[in-house]
């Protein structure tokens, strides 16, 4: 086995610091939308800091966040695996079911009145309930400010179906919103 | 552009993702159709009231913890100096080969600057929550200023400008760049505005710089080995003069 000496290597470490350490209220919470548990999220942006710093000597930057993300969402998938349940996994999606067409969802007319204010308890049980992979999509644009390029970075795939998964995203969210308003009636 | 096309398309619309040519195919779209401009009004409510609320999670400090311990710690925990910083980018072999010219270590200077600003907008962001902007709460300087006292390496300058239209709230502490720091907390009329200090290796004097980012304004100056962020949704023009006002009076002080 090789022994890495800059493992151990301070300097190393300072630098890792200050380049990641500043993301981990980032991390943790994409982790908790796409657990959608505290102890597992805990677990897992543990784990996505041990092996950022092992790669760290890999990396080129220039955008701390979304490369930190694609490691997080690596250790993420890699949880979804060990659970088995797995009905939420990316890769679990049915063949085909990611292509079906947005308007095939056949959004009513919008509303006349305002939309209905929730709490941010209410929000963030509706963002949770979004299937993936347009939770992890939409939590990556909507809470985190990243860039359609960057989610694709990220989620490993084409900037267009970063568009359109977030149109779907969007498109079940304001669905779930409506019925949430309808409930609170 | 058909209904079906503008559904997925509005929503690139929003995010600012779409090129000029396509942006006005779709806004053309959206204005001659009461379907389409309805249901983007909704997702902009909605996106509003999403970024209107707290949904982020702060990571517990027992996990922050762990990390820590995982990391080999540092030789010294005094501020980094310059020289040790050439030292780093010196060890790190992607990066040494590159910094020779004058060229990439400008970019990764305003990388950093960059960098450093978007926490101070998200350190500001997370204070205007409940309950998170002052640690301690109070109008009075002498109040104020001993409460950092031992909380930090060094304490922040505390001045009132309430004379000059700033009315002084109180104190908090902060991380950034992966550090604590002191926020002194100001606000005028509804306006909070953070003011950011942390201490620096370089004594160096920089002149004030302003900056837009996420929709606010951010003042930077350095001083007597202070690095300054003021950030608000003050107009720049009104950051400016608290800026020029808490110069001032700093040099007031040193004078008196
Ligand atoms: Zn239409």
């Amino acid at each position: 086995m090789v022994v890495n000496a800059s493992q151990d290597d301070p300097e190393k470490a300072r630098r890792f610091r200050e380049a990641a350490l500043p993301y981990l209220d980032d991390a943790y919470t994409l982790a908790r939308y796409l657990l959608r548990d505290a102890a597992d999220a805990e677990d897992a942006v543990q784990e996505c800091y041990l092996r950022a710093y092992k790669h760290f000597d890999s990396y080129r930057g220039p955008a701390m966040k979304p490369w930190l993300f694609a490691i997080l969402r690596n250790v993420c998938r890699a949880e979804y695996a060990r659970r088995k349940t797995a009905p939420t996994a990316v890769e679990e999606l049915p063949e085909g079911g990611e292509q079906t067409p947005l308007w095939n969802e056949a959004p009513e007319t919008p509303e006349k009145q305002l939309l209905r204010r929730f709490d941010g308890e209410t929000v963030r049980k509706l963002v949770a309930a979004l299937a993936e992979p347009f939770r992890e999509t939409f939590v990556l644009r909507e809470i985190q400010n990243l860039s359609y390029r960057e989610i694709a970075d990220v989620a490993a795939v084409p900037v267009g179906t970063v568009m359109s998964r977030l149109a779907r995203a969007r498109a079940m969210l304001r669905s779930a919103w409506l019925a949430e308003q309808e409930q609170a009636k | 552009m058909t209904c079906e096309e503008a559904e997925v398309l509005i929503h690139a619309l929003i995010d600012g993702e779409l090129d000029a040519g396509h942006a006005r195919e779709v806004e053309a779209h959206v204005e001659g159709c009461a379907h389409c401009a309805a249901l983007m009004k909704e997702y902009q409510e909605i996106r509003q009231a999403i970024a209107e609320s707290d949904l982020r999670y702060k990571a517990p400090l027992e996990l922050r913890r762990k990390i820590e311990k995982s990391l080999p710690q540092p030789q010294a925990q005094a501020a980094p100096t310059r020289r040790s910083v050439l030292r780093g980018f010196a060890l790190g072999s992607a990066v040494s080969a590159m910094a020779a010219t004058g060229l990439v270590a400008i970019v990764l200077r305003n990388d950093d600057e960059q960098r450093i600003e978007n926490e101070v907008v998200s350190a500001h962001l997370r204070s205007l929550q409940a309950g998170h902007l002052t640690d301690v709460i109070s109008t009075d300087q002498h109040t104020v200023k001993p409460w950092f006292n031992g909380k930090l390496d060094v304490s922040p300058p505390v001045i009132d400008l309430t004379a000059q239209g700033f009315t002084l709230i109180g104190g908090r502490l902060d991380y950034v760049n992966a550090r604590e720091i002191g926020a002194v907390v100001y606000k005028r009329r509804q306006h909070v505005i953070n003011l950011f200090v942390a201490q620096t290796a370089n004594t160096e004097r920089k002149t004030a710089k302003i900056s837009t980012l996420q929709g606010f304004n951010i003042r930077r100056w350095s001083d007597r080995g202070l690095n300054y962020w003021a950030v608000s949704d003050l107009g720049a023009d009104e950051l400016s003069e608290f800026g020029d006002k808490f110069e001032g009076a700093m040099r007031a002080n040193k004078e008196g």
